[in-house]
């Protein structure tokens, strides 16, 4: 079994000229029988109010809702809006927001310029058809398998304070997790440790997708390996790139089981999804400014998302 | 492994064999650092593993930098405070139906894309599509209110709520996970032979019988990688539990984990031994389903 659908579906079917688009479709609407019909539309209607119900329109009330002064427990129509007054509260009265931004990006950095190039590099290095390449694949993504919350425990034993290693074999007595000057950078690390598996995985896939005939050619010009890989194959590679810069920027975004295990997301560990959560199950609900953070979440990924989307389905066509 | 190296050796020409066989200081240098990488990969779990099997007594006396105090106790006690069997089971009541639901929802909207060449099609797979990758926090407030409005009758759960309970928490994961399965299903449908249908046509078979007899059993294995991945998924998933659940000893085992910290705090061995625990599912899943797991992430980002 070859490994992957290939994307020539769009190429087998003809799509039908623009013109006739309608009328072809009619046609073929006609050539089912009304039993198809329902079932048709019952397979696509189920899972599409699913999808609406429990994600697109919970996303648009978040938006809503992120304009009114609603507390979450009032009746619905007691609901007063208030343009953007949660948009100034987030961004000059709630201390938090500030950190939690600077978290999120540094965040960011830390995954796009660390781990990112890490898990690329040890793809280019595992695609050699090295000895042993399998044993040095699995345990570069068994953390891949594991939950981000399960992480933050298993890393616990070497930060934490009086009985994790890190301490007991350079003698210091850091508290990894607690002080708010290196907690974040512990998190991080711990996230890195998986998100790297990830890449590699995701690239070794992408680099067995590059036709070898490009990179004989540029040995044969006399290229070394890493101009070749930077000139021939890096960008052959464009589409897994999107995706993967897609992915890692998502990630970070939606970072939340690391810190929430750890201490909640506060003291240092402040990122935008632990503040909305906290605004929600805390112990104060503060409904439209949850609701205005998770909007500036909800709008930074859907720019990217629109990336992804436009990357994916340009590559589908093809 | 060694299927890879036959198919590239044939594709590569004549160097690839020589190239093969050369161990010079480079390629040794090469392997020095792959081995040194991967060791510290492997490292922290290696250790939360060594942690697990020593007793607290030991270590605290001798440090953990020492070497004894070997003993299966700490699984013992942990798996008794913290009532992983109880755990370990509503993971298998959350997993198990929403697995199966989010292929079968998945493999239907899948089929109607692949099938049919409608214009709507791209709409609809965006929408599917990008309802995964939205961080769920963004959604918490509204879902939150609308779980908490949402009865539910008793026998289906003891909240009589949405909120706080199994069904809950499924419908939510199928939702959220719906998408990657329908993008993942619908390239790989769109690769099968269009005369299939026709042939199916002729026959004259209806369209659940063109999905359920022609379409699903030849995506076999793009369903065995699929499942693979979401059962992986939707047992590590964290947020939905933690923030739609109240009852302790409803938690699925993930976010359980919340719980035990603070009845653990002071044992490390403990920890590391509920952490063993709770990664044992993946790591099995892991080691025998190696292949549908890799196929299964790589599926979903490359056309391979």
């Amino acid at each position: 079994m070859s490994d992957l659908p290939l994307i020539q579906a769009d190429r087998a079917v003809p799509p039908p000229a623009t013109t006739t688009s309608t009328g072809g479709r009619r046609r073929r609407l006609r050539l089912l029988s009304r039993t198809d019909r329902v079932v048709i539309t019952l397979m696509v209607l189920v899972p599409l109010l699913l999808v609406t119900g429990f994600v697109w329109l919970p996303a648009a009330a978040t938006v809503l809702l992120s304009g009114t002064n609603w507390d979450g427990i009032g009746p619905l129509d007691e609901i007063e809006f208030v343009g953007a007054r949660n948009y100034s509260d987030v961004v000059n009265i709630y201390p938090p927001f500030v950190p939690a931004v600077q978290h999120n990006l540094l965040w960011l950095a830390a995954l796009f310029v660390v781990a990112t190039p890490f898990g690329m590099f040890l793809a280019v290095l595992l695609d050699k058809e090295l000895r042993g390449s399998r044993f040095y694949q699995t345990a570069l993504y068994l953390p891949v398998v594991l939950s981000l919350a399960l992480i933050g425990f298993v890393w616990q034993l070497l930060y934490s304070r009086d009985q994790g290693l890190i301490n007991a074999v350079f003698g210091t007595s850091i508290d990894w997790y607690g002080d708010s000057n290196v907690n974040i950078w512990a998190v991080m690390v711990a996230s890195g440790w998986r998100h790297v598996g990830y890449i590699m995985l995701l690239y070794l896939a992408g680099l067995k997708g590059v036709d070898p005939s490009l990179r004989e050619a540029a040995a044969v010009d006399g290229a070394s390996e890493s101009r070749a890989f930077f000139r021939v194959v890096f960008p052959v590679m464009r589409p897994i790139n999107i995706i993967v810069l897609v992915v890692t920027v998502i990630e970070s975004l939606r970072a939340f089981d690391l810190v929430w295990v750890v201490n909640k997301g506060r003291n240092g560990l402040e990122l935008i999804s632990a503040l909305v959560t906290q605004n929600v199950v805390g112990e104060a609900s503060r409904i439209g400014f949850g609701s205005a953070l998770a909007t500036i979440m909800l709008v930074v990924s859907l720019v990217f998302i629109t990336i992804y989307l436009a990357t994916v389905m340009r590559e589908n066509r093809e | 492994m060694s299927t890879a190296t036959v198919t590239r050796r044939t594709e590569g020409g004549a160097d690839a064999p020589t190239r093969r066989r050369k161990l010079t200081p480079l390629r040794i240098l090469l392997h020095g650092f792959l081995i040194v990488v991967s060791l510290a990969w492997l490292f922290p779990i290696a250790w939360a593993v060594l942690t697990s099997l020593r007793s607290y007594d030991y270590t605290a006396a001798n440090g953990y930098v020492s070497f004894g105090g070997w003993t299966f106790d700490n699984y013992v006690t942990a798996w008794r405070t913290a009532e992983f069997g109880q755990h370990f089971l509503n993971s298998v009541y959350i997993t198990v139906p929403a697995v199966l639901l989010t292929l079968f929802l998945a493999s239907c909207v899948a089929f109607v894309i692949a099938r049919f060449s409608w214009k709507l099609n791209l709409v609809l797979l965006g929408i599917f599509t990008a309802a995964n990758l939205l961080p769920q926090q963004a959604l918490l407030i509204p879902l939150f209110r609308l779980f908490t409005e949402v009865p539910l009758p008793e026998f289906m759960s003891d909240s009589e709520l949405l909120y706080d309970s199994y069904w809950g928490l499924i419908l939510i994961n199928v939702a959220f996970q719906c998408g990657f399965c329908v993008f993942v299903l619908s390239n790989y449908m769109k690769a099968l032979p269009r005369d299939l249908y026709e042939a199916a046509m002729v026959d004259g078979a209806s369209i659940w019988r063109q999905y359920w007899q022609v379409t699903m059993p030849l995506c076999r294995p793009a369903l065995a990688a699929l499942a693979t991945l979401e059962v992986t998924w939707i047992y590590n998933e964290f947020f939905w539990a933690t923030v739609l659940m109240r009852t302790g000893d409803k938690f699925p085992v993930t976010s359980s984990l919340n719980n035990l910290r603070g009845e653990f705090f002071t044992d490390n061995n403990l920890v590391s031994a509920g952490s063993v625990l709770v990664a044992i599912p993946t790591l099995v899943i892991f080691f025998m389903l190696q292949r549908h797991f890799v196929r299964g992430l790589t599926l979903g980002a490359s056309k391979g």
